[in-house]
């Protein structure tokens, strides 16, 4: 044991702790993804299994399918939910922050839209949002406050803002708690010393707290974009695909490489599109956190 | 908790303005807290209202009590492919827990306490495959686990890809950081192979972690759908996202089927939550320490 050195036998000791979680992330993760660069390039037969290399063809057909832009520019809207998540649940942690009596309750009752299975929440929402026996329109039109239904499901360009409403109101409380975490964790002599110094709660609050709670903002910024962008599970329960106008890439992936219903299974084009995918989540991320560091350092 | 209620102690002094400013500010907050508690809990509730309201217009005011029943929840367990949906998803649910569980917290063993060749560049091909869509690599594995692996219509296949939680790795990890290193020596002293030492010092004093990961994968799998949508055809093998999305357009004339079916698949895991909220809730902090 000591011959063979501490350090070797640790290397040793430690790949074998590291093994199942090598070979579950070279199998499934890894190994997949140079296979999903590669698949770009081909027109792939699924029931072959063989491929004809393309070249950039797949990549050229993207520029060229009217759909792909569609999806593409959806997912980008989809970017609109990101602000209001940050507002609102930022809103909602300093709402349910003090521990006031049934504080814990509440707190409960805005997470449990998070551990609620999306196609649930996705099948519930069409029973509020349905156009014509929908709770929302009856409730509105006994309330006198609209005339006519409102098509929140049907409408091409209202079906978007109405999935994205549903994932707002999934997502809050989720990243309340993260707020909730970034406000417990400001020191409290930071917040006396501020009063000590006469700051007004206002005062207190956008001078003192929200400067500190800039990493917990980024943080939300990213998740919140990246998931946004990724968007699948709310659009295929929603709207299930119908209303072309309001798919969104990932949707549109889906659908280009499994759906049968639409068309042959094109696993090489939806792989391109994927990949496609990629390069604008790593882009984004990296502008999401240059912004957001100079916002952090440079804003005083 | 003594330094939050400080905390609101501070805030009340620092506010001031008397006992009934005071009050009316609380009075405030509890109808904020309560309207959106409805728009948060309101569709749950109308969700459980179209379970069991199975005659009449339901939008009309009952005439008596006649007009509920459970019935749809019988009807669509016996009928639809509910029942082994829900034993599909418990199943799948348990065995990812598990997994992941085990995985990680080896995984994080020797991330936080060896120091051994290639430890930070195993780390690093760790954490980078973060960045990766599950889309981006969604086709070729779903070629490899049915064609290569064949195990489409399988729960198995459901489970193992998402077997290794980055997650998970590095909030164990840093958790392990925080035992101290003297239990480990002493129980090596005592002649404990490195695994027991893992076993029998480092997993029982990160019991927090553990559970806050476990509870995290829970509802994870317990939600997912993609995947299990696209390799499991069988309908035998459903779980019940899948079953639920599937059938969405089979019982549409009956709005309580689907409502009572979207019940039984949100129950376990809302009150699973209920039970142990406080590792959802405060497992956040668990997973921020530093940054």
């Amino acid at each position: 044991m000591a011959r063979l050195g501490t350090k070797a036998r640790y290397t040793l000791l430690a790949y074998l702790f590291l093994a199942p979680a090598l070979a579950l992330l070279l199998t499934f993760v890894l190994y997949p993804v140079v296979q999903g660069f590669r698949l770009s390039f081909f027109q792939y037969d699924p029931y072959t299994q063989s491929g004809e290399y393309l070249g950039l063809a797949n990549y050229r057909r993207m520029w060229d399918d009217p759909e792909f832009k569609v999806a593409l520019l959806n997912s980008f809207r989809y970017l609109i939910v990101v602000p209001v998540i940050i507002v609102l649940s930022l809103a909602l942690a300093v709402l349910v922050e003090p521990l006031i009596p049934g504080i814990h309750f509440f707190r409960a009752a805005y997470y449990i839209p998070v551990v609620t299975t999306m196609v649930v929440v996705g099948i519930t929402w069409r029973f509020i949002f349905s156009e014509d026996d929908g709770l929302l329109n009856i409730l509105l039109s006994k309330w006198g406050l609209i005339e006519s239904a409102i098509p929140w499901m049907t409408n091409h360009r209202l079906v978007l803002a109405t999935v994205m409403m549903v994932t707002v109101w999934k997502g809050l409380g989720y990243y309340m708690v993260v707020f909730i975490a970034a406000l417990r964790s400001i020191p409290m002599e930071l917040i006396e010393a501020a009063i000590v110094d006469g700051a007004k709660p206002r005062q207190l609050f956008w001078r003192v707290k929200l400067p500190l709670l800039w990493p917990a903002i980024t943080l939300v910024a990213v998740i919140s974009s990246i998931s946004a962008l990724q968007v699948f599970d709310e659009i295929f329960v929603m709207t299930g695909g119908k209303i072309r106008e309001a798919i969104t890439l990932v949707y549109y992936i889906y659908e280009t490489g499994f759906d049968a219903k639409i068309g042959p299974q094109d696993y090489g084009y939806a792989s391109a599109m994927s990949v496609m995918l990629f390069l604008i989540l790593v882009a984004f991320t990296a502008l999401n956190l240059f912004l957001m560091r100079r916002g952090g350092y440079g804003g005083e | 908790m003594a330094a939050s209620d400080r905390r609101l102690q501070l805030s009340r002094m620092h506010r001031g303005g008397g006992d009934s400013a005071e009050r009316l500010r609380l009075a405030i907050r509890y109808t904020v807290l309560v309207l959106v508690a409805l728009i948060m809990l309101g569709p749950f509730v109308w969700l459980m209202y179209l379970s069991v309201r199975t005659q009449g217009n339901i939008y009309a005011w009952p005439s008596d009590w006649s007009e509920f029943s459970l019935r749809s929840y019988i009807v669509v367990w016996q009928n639809f492919p509910i029942g082994s949906a829900f034993r599909n998803s418990v199943l799948v649910a348990l065995g990812q827990v598990v997994l992941v569980v085990l995985v990680a917290s080896l995984a994080a063993y020797p991330l936080a306490r060896y120091d051994f060749y290639g430890r930070e560049a195993v780390f690093l091909l760790i954490l980078s495959t973060l960045m990766v869509p599950f889309q981006l690599y969604l086709i070729p594995l779903y070629v490899f686990v049915t064609k290569v692996l064949q195990l489409n219509n399988s729960l198995v296949g459901v489970v193992l890809p998402f077997g290794c939680s980055v997650f998970g790795i590095y909030l164990i990890r840093q958790f392990y950081a925080t035992v101290p290193r003297d239990l480990e020596e002493a129980a090596r002293v005592d002649g404990a192979g490195e695994l027991r030492v893992w076993w029998q010092v480092m997993l029982p004093l990160t019991k927090p972690a553990v559970a806050t990961l476990a509870v995290f994968t829970l509802v994870a799998s317990w939600s997912n759908f993609l995947w299990p949508l696209i390799i499991l055809q069988d309908e035998a093998k459903w779980t019940l996202p899948v079953a639920l999305a599937t059938l969405t357009g089979a019982f549409v004339d009956r709005i309580s089927y689907l409502a009572a079916g979207s019940i039984i698949a949100i129950a376990p895991v809302i009150v699973f939550f209920l039970i142990l909220q406080r590792w959802f809730l405060g497992g956040m902090t668990v997973g921020a320490v530093k940054g």
